[in-house]
């Protein structure tokens, strides 16, 4: 199983095409839908970091789910059955990575899924698809 | 769902906003530039007053905002205090998607407030908020900072503010974005400054339909899969526009020493190779840009009086600031140049007007019409970093005559002071950094924003050179049609360093995708519209163009292309007027 990486945030510019390539799996444009973010390190001039499921083993989000919409994803992270999800929040809340995201116009949780759509769309080699390693 | 239609109607007096649904003018104008000189029209009354209250702000975004790359800008439009006419001026950074995301296609700000207010505009509406407690901070970035703690969305947002030179409303202050993204020219930050609006902060969530997926996501590989692999893209990713300082130097095209002359030899000092090698800290991009032209050099600096104790300054470094602050006055020490950037930067005034009204008083003070009582003892000399510093901090603050009138622009300063024949402005606006041959300059002159951008008459003087042969009436033809074809690209708000990529024909095809039908042809009947729109808003606030003031300065140095006749220059401006037909 792979998953996404982060591999190196100082080579990121923020352009923020990775979110948009995100977004793009769902069809449309905007950034509504990316379950991947980029902002500043507190001021543009002091670089970026990049925000996205780090593919835990044991994912905090998947245990505060209280309708059992997370399962766990095989390598890591979870996977979302929007059918089952009520929109509570509890998994944005328990992230401590801040790497669940919200679809205010679906009220459902963007998670990561580590297809690796957006590696594809990052000119500057921040991102990776990798093996995980057991 | 394409919330593009929506235009967020503000008023600062009353504090209170409405959304209007206006799809007529976005289904003709599709957005941008287009949009926005109609909305300037309708909300700007004649013979308003730029720093008055009836001075409306205007953003525009486009239809392939949030869908495509590079459809990166913000047009901004508003009467312009520092030329008295059009105002229009366009920034990148993360302004376009945000207020694309906040579910609007452009905001309408008009009326003043009676103390220092913020604005925070989400797809919930609009909060005034209280900024007293930080009016008086005249630094930019730190103004950032603090907006940045105050509000949410972070990576998701666009902070746009002034600094202390909007503040004072120095005429040709600017609107800054993400720190480093600029509403530089014509005097947006004035115009915040007189409605005492210190900041805007816009975010939201909203996604962007289109009408076909599959198509959509084909058309964006093929647009991505051009802007990462264009030679002119990998230029600008490299050196940033910077890459241009060599070449036109070389070219004797880069105005040095309020155009006293054309070239240096120390130029290679500043140059984007250089400046690469020995500063370049970061790149960033615009939301939206793979391309990354965004260049920030880091400058260590030592505290005087205590031992290893350093700060590190991030300079943002682009063409126009080198030309204006860097030849334009001399200063070829690339350290003295950054201080010169950061220092504009902070105050948020645009630097290519600080750069030639710096360079006129250098030469006005040379030439005695200014002594050292106006300069309150700056002695202004080419080179002399630490007299322009104090020069910047005086603009802002103006304790004298002199230092008003600087702060009025260089057409002004002229006036009152005398050395009108090397006051290098066009149509009042300072002049950008190309002496390349008649082209630039009639571009400069007859251009709607009397920006380079807005002909690029530099880029046919270089065509020129190379052997393209072209009679003068060939000459204004081009420039025209350029010109017209930049206002589709401003309305579509796509960055016009990706012109050469986004043709006419993939234009088309973008826009199907974004729900909008039209040809090429319709298109160039559009821009052409636009275009006239804007000059027809001009002369009705009294731009004359067979009038206007052409520094003498302009045919006494050698161009690249070699000496230039005011005559010619006339004819074309003649000549161009005739072909626009008002």
């Amino acid at each position: 199983m792979k998953k996404l990486e982060v591999v190196d945030s100082e080579r990121c510019v923020g352009c923020q095409l990775c979110m948009f390539a995100c977004n793009r799996r769902f069809g449309g444009g905007g950034l509504a839908k990316s379950a991947i973010r980029v902002r500043s390190t507190g001021g543009v001039e002091r670089g970026f970091v990049v925000i996205v499921c780090r593919a835990c083993q044991d994912p905090p989000c998947l245990k505060v789910c209280p309708v059992d919409a997370l399962s766990y994803r095989e390598g890591g992270g979870v996977l979302l059955d929007a059918s089952k999800c009520i929109g509570c929040g509890n998994c944005v809340d328990a992230c401590p990575m801040g790497a669940v995201f919200w679809d205010s116009e679906r009220n459902k949780p963007d998670i990561c899924v580590h297809c690796g759509y957006c590696v594809d769309y990052c000119p500057h080699e921040v991102l990776e698809l990798r093996e995980v390693q057991e | 769902m394409n919330q593009l239609t929506k235009v967020l109607h503000i008023d600062l007096s009353k504090r209170s906003f409405h959304v209007e649904d206006r799809g007529d003018l976005f289904q003709y104008y599709l957005g941008g530039a287009g949009v926005g000189i109609n909305l300037l029209n309708e909300n700007c009354p004649e013979g308003a007053d730029p720093l008055g209250l009836d001075n409306p702000i205007i953003f525009a975004v486009g239809p392939l905002v949030g869908l495509y790359p590079l459809a990166s800008k913000t047009v901004a439009m508003f009467k312009s205090p520092l030329t008295g006419n059009l105002g229009e001026s366009h920034a990148g950074g993360r302004s376009s998607v945000s207020i694309r995301s906040a579910g609007y296609g452009a905001i309408v700000i008009k009326g003043k407030s009676s103390t220092p207010v913020y604005l925070s505009i989400t797809d919930e509406g609009v909060r005034f908020r209280d900024a007293s407690g930080f009016w008086g901070v005249v630094n930019s970035v730190t103004v950032g900072r603090i907006v940045r703690e105050l509000e949410t969305g972070s990576g998701m947002r666009t902070i746009m503010r002034i600094g202390g030179a909007g503040e004072r409303m120095v005429k040709y202050a600017c609107v800054t974005t993400e720190t480093y993204r600029h509403f530089g020219r014509l005097g947006l930050g004035a115009v915040f400054g007189s409605k005492l609006l210190k900041a805007i902060c816009i975010s939201g969530n909203h996604s962007v339909d289109v009408s076909d997926s599959s198509i959509y996501r084909k058309t964006y590989d093929e647009i991505y899969k051009k802007a990462v692999d264009s030679p002119l893209m990998k230029k600008y990713h490299d050196y940033g526009t910077a890459a241009n300082i060599v070449p036109l130097n070389l070219l004797k095209g880069l105005p040095t020493k309020n155009l006293t002359s054309a070239s240096d030899p120390e130029a290679e000092s500043i140059s984007g190779e250089h400046l690469a090698e020995a500063y370049l800290g970061r790149r960033i991009a615009c939301a939206h840009c793979p391309v990354a032209c965004i260049h920030i050099a880091a400058l260590r600096e030592p505290y005087e009086k205590e031992l290893f104790f350093y700060k590190t300054k991030m300079i943002p470094y682009d063409y126009e600031l080198i030309y204006s602050l860097g030849s334009m006055l001399g200063v070829f020490d690339p350290d003295g140049m950054l201080e010169l950037i950061e220092e504009v930067e902070i105050y948020g005034m645009d630097a290519m007007s600080s750069g030639v009204v710096l360079a006129w008083a250098t030469e006005a003070y040379m030439n005695g019409l200014v002594s050292s009582e106006d300069t309150l003892g700056l002695d202004f000399k080419w080179g002399n970093t630490e007299a322009y510093l104090q020069a910047i901090e005086h603009i802002v603050k103006q304790p004298n005559e002199f230092y008003t009138a600087l702060a009025s622009g260089v057409e002004a300063a002229s006036m009152r002071y005398g050395g009108a024949e090397y006051a290098m402005a066009f149509g009042k606006n300072e002049m950008p950094g190309y002496h390349t041959g008649a082209a630039a300059h009639i571009g400069h002159l007859v251009g709607s924003r009397h920006s380079h951008l807005d002909t690029a008459g530099y880029s046919l003087d270089q065509k020129i050179l190379k052997g393209q042969e072209m009679t003068d009436e060939e000459i204004v033809e081009a420039l025209l049609a350029e010109e017209a074809w930049r206002q589709v690209l401003s309305s579509l708000v796509i960055c016009f360093f990706a012109r050469g990529l986004y043709a006419p024909e993939l234009v088309v095809r973008a826009l199907e995708t974004a729900g909008h039908k039209v040809d090429e042809a319709g298109l160039n009947r559009l821009g052409l519209e636009i275009l006239r729109e804007k000059n027809r808003f001009k002369m009705r606030e009294g731009f004359d163009p067979l009038n206007i003031r052409i520094p003498k300065r302009v045919f006494e140095t050698k161009s690249s292309r070699g000496m230039i006749k005011e005559e010619t220059i006339r004819d074309a401006i003649r000549g161009y007027f005739e072909k626009l037909a008002l």
